[in-house]
């Protein structure tokens, strides 16, 4: 029978060895990084959510005043506020768990002069003027501040939008490279395979025909590599989020990837295979309109 | 095509390989449909070169070639596959793809032109393979055939498709006398059929018992005018 194999015997060539093995590579870095962009987006969602509705009183340790009577003080005014759903002091126990990470679990000095701790939940959707707030805080409590993080996230999410900047700079940079491995590649088949490619035309192949064998060969190795690169990258994501989930970490507890981050896993080998095969097939038509 | 119209014809042709000197000059002549020519001439002579440019492999440097009706100057390059797969060629050197078997190398052709199933691919090509003597090396690559074998694939090849235009190189320099006739009247088969064959050949003999007319080249001219439309310009 006539088999349909390839007129031009390309598994032969080098590429066929050493092209999966780097679209692996690709694929892996490539989902690693996206993977890192989309967790970084959904943590940042995150944190700007739980942070939009919460702020910190502290009032500073004053040796001469009753500390109780200003905590007392500051949860009435808070709690009279309109948009304040809820206003806990934190208990010194709670405010010495907060310090262990520093000061170590042997327990806080007794005489060590702590501050006290407000936690404010306000109402969903309410727009509190933080400065008013503390203006008010201040002139019935001495000493009181009101943090509602707005400067520390804005800090943070400019470092994290940066990082995803980055890793898309990365994927950008990773998919330059493989395109210009697939183009290194297809010429070389073609100069191997001048003499057979001429044969082809003069017995009336079309350019088109002889992109095909190239396109082909191109994307089974894009997906003989790309597919195992992004399961490998999917078992070291595993792995990195069990030993994430280990931590203690509020900040990292809502690194969801969700629908569109672990479709990553799926798209990078098809989108590998998909650069390689349209990389393949233009190198081919541009190089033999070159040649001929 | 009607009866009698040409096939190919050159024009005042001349071909230089890069900045050398021509190889091919000054050279007129043109075929009719359903001729049947020897070309002959010294090794060194330009055969080869005229076959190439007659199956498209090369342009000429100067001068007008004008195949199947269409000068060739003006085709644009999309159009070119139409043209050879009206052409048959046998190379000197038969240009087989050794990883393809005897019988796919000559299914090559009509699974180009395309129109054709996989199984009437497969009866036509067994069927002329065992006309030329290899229905028992259909499905042997050509590295492990022979000389003269490789050659009948080629030849195969070429003609699988009932080309317009038949261009052989040698084709029967690698095969005995008796295998030799039978190619030649496969040619003649073909030519019957209205295939235009031009066969490039050293074989004084085999041209003198065809009786076909010659285009005889000497050191890129046409020395030797034949009784087919060859010699000068106004010939043609």
């Amino acid at each position: 029978m006539i088999r349909r194999r390839s007129d031009l015997q390309l598994e032969a060539d080098p590429s066929a060895r050493f092209l999966p093995w780097v679209i692996a590579v690709m694929v892996f870095l490539a989902a690693l990084a996206m993977i890192g962009a989309f967790a970084l987006d959904s943590l940042v969602r995150d944190w700007r959510d739980s942070a939009r509705d919460t702020a910190t009183v502290q009032i500073a340790f004053d040796e001469a005043a009753d500390m109780d009577l200003l905590v007392t003080t500051a949860l009435d005014l808070l709690r009279s506020t309109p948009g304040v759903a809820e206003a806990n002091s934190l208990e010194e126990a709670q405010v010495a768990d907060l310090l262990e990470p520093w000061l170590g679990d042997t327990g806080v000095d007794a005489g060590l002069p702590l501050p006290r701790l407000i936690d404010v939940q306000f109402t969903a959707g309410s727009r509190i003027d933080a400065e008013a707030l503390e203006a008010k805080l201040r002139a019935a409590v001495p000493g009181a501040t009101l943090d509602d993080h707005a400067s520390w996230l804005g800090r943070v999410i400019v470092l994290a939008r940066g990082v995803q900047w980055l890793a898309l700079g990365i994927v950008v940079v990773i998919g330059g490279a493989t395109v210009a491995i697939i183009i290194f590649a297809t010429r070389a088949g073609l100069a191997a395979h001048r003499e057979a490619i001429e044969v082809l035309h003069l017995i009336g192949a079309r350019d088109g025909y002889i992109a095909r064998q190239f396109q082909r060969h191109c994307l089974m190795l894009a997906l003989k590599g790309g597919v195992p690169g992004g399961v490998v990258a999917a078992l070291v994501l595993a792995l990195i989020a069990n030993l994430a989930g280990r931590l203690d970490a509020p900040l990292l507890a809502s690194a969801e990837l969700g629908v569109v981050g672990w479709s990553v896993f799926i798209l990078l080998p098809v989108l590998a295979g998909l650069l390689a095969m349209f990389t393949a097939r233009a190198t081919v038509l541009r190089t033999l309109r070159r040649m001929h | 095509m009607a009866e009698n119209s040409t096939v190919i014809a050159f024009r005042n042709v001349g071909l230089r390989y890069g900045m050398g000197p021509e190889v091919l000059c000054d050279i007129n002549f043109s075929l009719p449909a359903g001729s049947f020519h020897f070309l002959t001439g010294p090794s060194g002579a330009g055969k080869s070169s005229l076959l190439k440019l007659m199956y498209l492999a090369h342009r000429p440097t100067r001068g007008l070639v004008t195949l199947f009706d269409e000068d060739i100057a003006k085709v644009v390059r999309d159009r070119l596959p139409l043209l050879r797969r009206r052409i048959g060629v046998v190379f000197q050197d038969f240009r087989l793809l050794d990883h393809l078997t005897a019988l796919e190398n000559v299914a090559l052709p009509l699974r180009l032109a395309g129109g054709v199933s996989d199984a009437d691919i497969q009866n036509y090509v067994a069927e002329l393979l065992t006309w030329v003597g290899l229905g028992d090396q259909m499905h042997a690559k050509p590295p492990v055939l022979s000389g003269g074998e490789q050659q009948r694939v080629a030849i195969a090849r070429a003609v699988i498709t009932r080309p317009k235009l038949l261009l052989a190189d040698e084709p029967t320099g690698n095969v005995d006398n008796v295998m030799g006739r039978r190619l030649l009247h496969l040619f003649a088969q073909l030519n019957k059929l209205g295939t235009t064959v031009v066969i490039a050949t050293h074989d004084e003999d085999m041209v003198a018992r065809f009786g076909h007319p010659r285009l005889q080249l000497d050191n890129g001219h046409i020395v030797v005018p034949s009784n087919a439309s060859v010699g000068g310009a106004g010939a043609a």
